[in-house]
């Protein structure tokens, strides 16, 4: 009897074996996942590093060195890699179409869950959900076709430059910080509204002194997604930039960004030459500057969980 | 003697009513009047008659099973059902019908202010709470905000606990202080009428007992409305007591009288605990 008990209880039974499988295969798909993103990691900065390693390029001149033309030697015997004009050009596009998103962004998503919510859900959810799905290649031939030509019937030029690249960047983040900052308000307890509007405040003056107080961690995650995304975003930005490896001078004065001198040349140069190393250090720089932003919002992430 | 509420089998007498006015028998004033309210989520009648008068300077509880409809009720006196439900009939305060479009809601609420079933304190320090909905109303003058400040804490009887902490943030108290808290918050913009809907349920007994001798020196300033599902707190503290079912509010009196010697039958067996 005793015996019978002991080995029903010692046999492995099919359940246990299936729960075992289920472990190990969602198991392996985390490693999967983990070893993907460090080897792409150990990757790129391993093809970064070798500019600065094998062709002996100093780090602070490719970082604060204003001419990139790899293929030419400078006065110090030196190949011309300074990628301060890329990462500029990186750096203003991505604020400054952040800056211009932010309050339409705020904007939208006060309306669809303070002001009008069920209008909201019917007619803005789905245009956003729309403008998120859109491919960039229709953003970036839209910017050539009509923001192009418009900036240079306006301020002259070719019309290529950083404004054309800000104006396309600017839809393009725009659904993702309306849909994200929708979520950190809706997030905010219902009893904070009905504790301001039972005091007396008027609907402004709880959505502008509480509700979005309350919601500043979130919307900050908004804004830095989006411009992660705007940091991040190759061919729309390629199309309207113009791609002139300079410092810009003005707003619509050709200029490029990390991604664009990418896109352009990585299938132009060969590999493990000077002119490809600095391509690949190029993106090591945008790596580590997506990394930060994700960093970022996790500190602010952190932040929000303790104040509330 | 177990009695179904909604069982239609004994005859009308769930529909039996029996409405006191307090003005034929006390001398107080009547601050709020309710006449022919209806109140409907979308199709569904939630309140389907509700004719109460609330004397001055009294506490009237609320009671009645869950889904009665009384915080409903109670939640419309001051329009907080804007938006959420449709409200008809007349809230007559002071002689002034404030269900019609025409009210300034924001004004009449903070004559008429609220104080939720859940603590409910902004997630900023106790002083920024307490002046919150006077800043919006422009007062600035420091002076005039901490003595509201101190007037508002000493009168919810809170003061003495948190008057060295004043700029610590409201969401370290306890939930007893912080219900005290937004009791102070709703009386600093000096209301009328104190409307609580539950304030008790989700404190200790200690805190409960602190909630309710702070309520009884309030009713010396103010009109006091409050829901409780807690029958020994109704008898406890109030003056008034309604009961109210399915809907309707069936029996309206003084409080001793509704807990001794109930009109109606299912009051009794409510506050008998023979349902609810």
């Amino acid at each position: 009897m005793n015996n019978q008990l002991k080995k029903q209880l010692l046999k492995r039974s099919k359940a246990a074996k299936l729960e075992r499988l289920g472990k190990s295969v969602s198991f392996l798909a985390l490693m999967l996942i983990t070893v993907t993103v460090f080897a792409i990691i150990i990757f790129v900065a391993s093809k970064g590093f070798s500019t600065f390693f094998s062709n002996h390029v100093s780090f602070v001149d490719f970082i604060t060195g204003k001419n990139w033309n790899p293929s030419v030697t400078n006065a110090k015997g030196q190949p011309e890699v300074g990628a301060l004009p890329m990462i500029a050009g990186s750096f203003i596009v991505t604020i400054l179409s952040a800056l211009v998103a932010t309050p339409f962004a705020i904007g939208a998503a006060i309306f669809m869950t303070e002001i009008s919510p069920q209008r909201g859900a019917k007619i803005l959810q789905p245009v956003i959900e729309l403008l998120v799905g859109i491919p960039s290649v229709v953003y970036g031939f839209i910017g050539l076709t009509v923001i192009v030509p418009l900036t240079r019937s306006l301020f002259g030029g070719s019309g290529f430059g950083i404004l054309s690249g800000t104006c396309v960047l600017f839809v393009m983040i725009l659904p993702t910080v309306t849909s994200m900052s929708v979520d950190a308000l809706r997030a905010v307890p219902r009893y904070y509204r009905e504790a301001a509007l039972a005091l007396g405040a008027t609907q402004w003056q709880t959505i502008y002194k509480v509700i979005l107080r309350a919601a500043t961690p979130g919307m900050l995650t908004a804004i830095v997604f989006g411009m992660a995304r705007a940091f991040g975003e190759a061919l729309a930005v390629q199309m309207v930039i113009g791609n002139a490896a300079l410092l810009p001078t003005s707003l619509v004065s050709p200029a490029s960004t990390l991604t664009s001198v990418l896109t352009t040349g990585i299938g132009n140069t060969v590999m493990g030459s000077l002119q490809n190393n600095a391509l690949w250090s190029l993106a090591l720089v945008l790596l580590v500057m997506s990394l930060i932003f994700n960093l970022v919002i996790r500190l602010i992430g952190r932040k929000g969980a303790m104040s509330k | 003697m177990l009695i179904n509420p909604t069982s239609p089998h004994q005859g009308d007498s769930w529909l039996e009513r029996n409405i006191v006015d307090p003005s034929e028998r006390h001398d107080s004033p009547i601050v709020l009047e309710t006449k022919q309210l209806r109140v409907f989520y979308g199709e569904n009648e939630a309140i389907h008659e509700g004719d109460l008068k609330f004397p001055e300077h009294q506490i009237t509880a609320l009671i009645g099973p869950s889904g009665s409809g009384k915080s409903t009720f109670l939640r419309s006196l001051n329009r907080m059902n804007d938006g959420v439900a449709t409200v008809k009939g007349q809230i007559l305060y002071r002689g002034v019908d404030v269900n019609q479009p025409e009210i300034d809601v924001y004004e009449m609420r903070r004559r008429i202010g609220m104080v939720f079933q859940r603590p409910n304190p902004f997630s900023k320090s106790i002083y920024d709470n307490i002046v919150f909905a006077l800043r919006r109303r422009g007062v600035t003058d420091k002076a005039t905000l901490d003595e509201i400040v101190e007037t508002s804490l000493k009168q919810a009887a809170i003061w003495d606990e948190v008057k060295d902490s004043l700029q610590k943030s409201a969401l370290a108290l306890s939930g007893g202080q912080q219900q005290r808290l937004c009791i102070a918050r709703a009386i600093a913009v000096q209301p009328d009428i104190l409307l609580l809907d539950e304030p008790a349920s989700a404190l200790d007994p200690i805190s409960t007992g602190k909630l309710e001798e702070t309520l009884m020196t309030l009713k010396q300033k103010y009109t006091i409305i409050i829901v409780t599902h807690n029958m020994q707190q109704a008898a406890r503290i109030s003056d008034y007591t309604a009961f109210f079912n399915m809907g309707r509010a069936l029996e309206y009196n003084e409080t001793s009288k509704i807990f001794t010697r109930p009109k109606v039958q299912l009051t009794n067996n409510y506050v008998a605990g023979d349902f609810g």
